[in-house]
């Protein structure tokens, strides 16, 4: 199919359109950060530094921003781990129950969050009796993350040729070693992705957390929906959205390259 | 190749959690009051509305935290919530050992026994709380005391003087007369505010015999809820917390509504906004610090209760927020005008407001005839309003 | 290569076989084995943390609740869910959500594919790299900071307002057209991301062949594309649809005096404690996504998250 000039120029138009759709919002969020009215009428009458100087004076918000970072990383880690054995499991066996396993890993993130949240604050408190502390967060987050791992590892294990698998085994190579010499460097950015998007997932969740966060986390989503509820601090809140918005791009764009160096070698 | 492991597996779990489920467990709660303090524990965990003990990490300058741990050596822990039905289920949680709970909430803690009573005696500070705010349904059952006053406010009438003409001074301008603002009313979304409309019709229905807003029988629950799903049609939105009610109101979105005075005071200057007290009265709210009865930290509760009515931190963290201080001392301390603009102490003003009081069977208003709807119902209600 | 020249193989290399390679050997010739230790851990992780806990939650549901002291009490009935049929305000917030997911869900796939496609197929290597970090940058931007900046853009006096005045249009103000905006502006990159991935897998070769038979581009787009595009869609769609389903916040922020399933779910369990109600209902959009998830299952979607 080759697209007429006019087609290319429909679709080049469309996108700028969704990228203005993408970028609006986000571009008053930018302005707002420096409003000097807590008012949010729009245009903006006068600019202020304020709340950049107030926001980064704020421990709070650094500590909350310590704790996501902390919940995300571990949630991913866990996420990883287990995403990358089952799909090891789901893409070379063939075994009975294989379907519902596969709907099991799935469900967490179809099923609403706020089911996902009352079922697992239900299941930690009343039915294990436990307190929610960090590690009930990172549990619940790395429950519904290892679908992200899983699927990346799992389209990459569908396409990836078995022959060097079975030539390093010909050639003498243990299991493990034939995993780690061979298997592992093919699925390597697939799992990179799969684990960045996974704490994407968890740095940003904001309903399972209500519900299995204990009484001390604080993540940097509660910490802004708790900064919603204080006397005049929401400005504050956009200048975090700001500088999170802007040190993602770095880890984007590492996984970016690493993508894109092995699909040209 | 063929394996069952999978299945017989998640057999065998959801049998455990079949098993595990029928035993849900409750903790022991002990109902006697503190005779004596002992030496500080090292940890206290509080739970409170945000900005109620507030350590510096949100603003290095806004701190009363910090000089309570370094008197007491009593390290504090702080979660914020939203609601009053939010904390209730953090509490049950076990986790905390103080809450800062307002009137809808503080009855439930009492009656699930996760509180205990107090022994005013050894909170030297109690004596100088406001008498009005003492000894009230909210806070003290059969005789004992099981709450000490943080601060208190009324839900005031909010309008924008631009578009809501005259001055109004009833509440009618959000209920019978809500239609000419349609789209533009705005009202707090909790099960709670249907008392505000029966408050209303306490002045405006005498025939349904309302003599407290929060002892409602069926009948005049049902009367309440009428005027409410009326007052719907007309409301653009609910809110719950600050930063929607200021901007709604900043914007126009909102014209009319209930308000908190803080909301009135940080509103963005060159707002045409104002805020009144209606001839019906108001509800409003008289926040309680309360004990948990499983705390394994009494003399740091203890120690917490006396300070946070003390005259320097009851000023701070009640100017924070926005409402009147528990007690007369705190005055010399607050901002120029602090005291004056939040009514505190003005006794008169005090006797209008209706403080939330959870809605219990037993009828508040002393009726033995009939049973009274309780929270339950209310917030059934309520879901019904919103449709 | 079989069981045996492998335990030949090991043997030759070690006189000796360590403990390691008697473990590798054992692996090697034992595939039942080697299933197990993988699935294990994470069948474990998910049955006894996910699966075990909404089973609990399903039984919850036939409990009942103190309505005083906030207690659960185990006394089995089924009146939460007599309520759920019987009672009108059960129905009409379930089709409101229904409403909202499927249309946040329609307006998603519309705006993602053409900017999908353009990135697949049209753009050059380099753009392509920008544009899929400019798709995944406002991920990082918090959810609330997004849904109050949507706040700010539908207001009275804000930019939308003040873009549309002089088109003679209004803002759709905070109503559900403002919370499906907002709801289907939040999940937009879920919902490019998997259209994206699977136009890139459709083979410039098939679309020229077409083309070279001469198909005009429609009808390439309709018969050839959509169909290979289908599960990667449909997986979009999942995101889309069970995020809003589930939603309650953008409802309260931008949605305006209405509620859905997800604020009957939160107020009975956060407002009235009571969690056998929650349960029941939040088993309403529980059995939605199944039979929704059953539905697209068959397109192969699932392998396309």
């Amino acid at each position: 199919m080759r697209l007429s000039r006019s087609a290319k120029f429909v679709l080049a138009a469309l996108s700028i359109a969704t990228l203005a759709f993408i970028y609006l919002p986000l571009g008053v969020v930018v302005i707002n950060s420096f409003n000097a009215s807590k008012n949010m009428s729009w245009p903006p009458q006068n600019f202020t530094l304020h709340w950049w100087q107030v926001a980064s004076q704020s421990s709070g918000m650094l500590s909350a921003l310590a704790t996501s970072v902390v919940v995300a990383t571990a949630s991913a880690a866990v996420a990883l781990l287990l995403g990358t054995l089952l799909a090891l499991a789901m893409s070379r066996y063939k075994f009975f129950g294989k379907q519902p396993v596969s709907l099991m890993v799935i469900l967490p993130i179809a099923l609403p969050g706020i089911v996902t949240g009352i079922a697992l604050n239900n299941a930690f408190r009343t039915l294990l009796g436990i307190k929610l502390t960090i590690v009930t967060l990172i549990v619940a987050h790395a429950t519904f993350c290892i679908v992200t791992v899983y699927n990346n590892a799992l389209a990459r294990l569908n396409r990836m040729n078995r022959n060097m698998e079975e030539a390093s085994a010909d050639l003498g190579a243990g299991i493990w070693t034939t995993f780690r010499l061979v298997t592992l460097p093919q699925m390597a950015s697939a799992l990179v992705a799969g684990a960045l998007l996974a704490f994407a997932l968890s740095f940003d969740e904001i309903i399972v957390t209500t519900f299995t966060a204990g009484g001390g986390v604080e993540t940097l989503p509660i910490w802004i929906l708790n900064n919603m509820f204080r006397p005049g601090k929401a400005p504050i809140v956009d200048v975090v959205a700001v500088v999170v918005v802007l040190i993602s791009v770095l880890p984007i764009f590492f996984a970016q390259r690493l993508t894109a160096a092995e699909k040209s070698s | 190749m063929i394996s069952k492991t999978p299945l017989k597996l998640s057999a065998l779990v959801v049998g455990l959690a079949l098993a595990l489920s029928g035993c849900a467990s409750s903790g022991g709660a002990s109902n006697a009051k503190l005779k004596a303090l002992g030496s500080n524990e090292k940890t206290l965990s509080l739970l409170g509305w945000p900005g109620y003990a507030e350590d510096g990490s949100n603003d290095p300058k806004v701190d009363w935290v910090t000089p309570f741990e370094k008197s007491t050596g009593c390290q504090v822990t702080f979660k914020p919530y939203g609601t009053s039905d939010e904390a209730l289920n953090l509490f049950k949680s076990g986790d905390y050992d103080v809450i800062a709970a307002s009137g809808d909430a503080t009855l439930r803690l009492i009656a699930s026994g996760d509180v205990q009573p107090l022994n005013t005696d050894l909170i030297p500070n109690y004596k100088n709380v406001y008498p009005f705010l003492k000894g009230q349904a909210w806070n003290t059952v059969a005789g004992e005391t099981y709450g000490v006053p943080h601060g208190y406010g009324a839900n005031l009438l909010m309008y924008n003087t631009d578009v809501v003409k005259p001055a109004p001074t009833s509440w009618d301008v959000v209920f019978d007369k809500a239609s000419a603002y349609k789209g533009k009313v705005t009202a707090y979304d909790s099960p709670i505010y249907i008392a505000d409309a029966a408050v209303y019709l306490m002045a405006h229905k005498p025939e349904l015999n309302i003599t407290n807003p929060y002892a409602l029988d069926a009948d005049q629950l049902a009367a309440a809820v009428d005027l409410l799903k009326a007052q719907k049609a007309n409301v653009g939105e609910y809110w719950s917390d600050y930063l929607k009610s200021i901007d709604s109101f900043s914007t126009g979105n909102s014209v009319v509504g209930t308000t908190w005075q803080v909301i009135k005071n940080s509103m963005p200057a060159g707002s045409h906004v104002e805020a009144v007290l209606p001839s019906e009265g108001a509800t409003g709210w008289s926040d309680s610090w309360m004990v948990s009865s499983t705390t394994k930290s009494p003399n740091c509760a203890y120690a917490w209760l006396n300070y946070i009515d003390s005259p320097k931190a009851n000023a701070a963290a009640t100017e924070y927020f926005g409402e009147a201080p528990a007690t007369a001392d705190a005055c010399q301390y607050g901002s120029a005008g602090f005291c004056d603009s939040y009514h505190a102490g003005d006794a008169a003003y005090a006797a209008k407001i209706w403080y939330w009081t959870t809605p219990v069977a037993k009828c508040l208003d002393g009726r033995t005839d009939v049973k009274c709807t309780d929270y339950s119902a209310w917030t059934k209600a309520w879901q019904e309003i919103k449709g | 290569m079989s069981v045996n020249s492998v335990r030949e193989v090991d043997s030759a290399l070690a006189v000796r076989p360590t403990f390691a390679h008697r473990v590798s050997a054992k692996l090697y010739s034992n595939a039942k084995l080697r299933l197990r230790l993988l699935i294990a851990a994470p069948l474990f992780w998910l049955s006894l943390v996910y699966v075990a806990a909404l089973l609990a939650l399903f039984v919850t549901a036939f409990w009942t609740m103190d309505s005083f002291t906030g207690e659960v009490r185990v006394q089995w009935n089924i009146d939460n869910f007599v309520q759920l049929f019987t009672d009108a305000l059960y129905r009409t917030v379930t089709l409101r959500t229904l409403g909202i997911a499927l249309a946040v869900t329609f307006i998603d796939i519309l705006i993602a594919l053409p900017i999908a496609f353009f990135m697949a197929k049209v753009a050059s290597r380099r753009m392509r790299g920008i544009l899929v970090i400019s798709i995944l940058m406002p991920l990082w931007a918090s959810y609330l900071v997004k849904a109050y900046a949507w706040r700010s853009v539908l207001s009275n006096d804000g930019i939308l307002q003040w873009l549309l005045r002089p088109l003679g249009l209004d803002t759709p103000g905070y109503s559900l057209v403002g919370a499906a905006l907002t709801l289907g502006y939040i999940w937009l990159p879920y919902v490019i991301l998997p259209i994206f991935t699977g136009l890139e897998k459709v083979p410039q070769n098939i679309l020229e062949a077409s083309s070279d038979l001469g198909a005009k581009t429609w009808s390439t787009l309709r018969l050839i594309v959509f169909p290979m595009l289908l599960p990667a869609i449909a997986a979009g769609s999942i995101f889309a649809f069970s995020l809003t389903m589930g939603d309650y916040i953008s409802i309260n922020i931008v949605g305006g005096a209405t509620q859905m399933l997800g604020n009957l779910v939160y107020t009975n369990v956060g407002t009235a404690n009571n969690l056998p109600m929650a349960a029941a209902i939040a088993m309403i959009p529980v059995a939605i996504m199944f039979i929704y998830l059953t539905a697209i299952r068959k397109t192969g979607a699932l392998d396309n998250l």
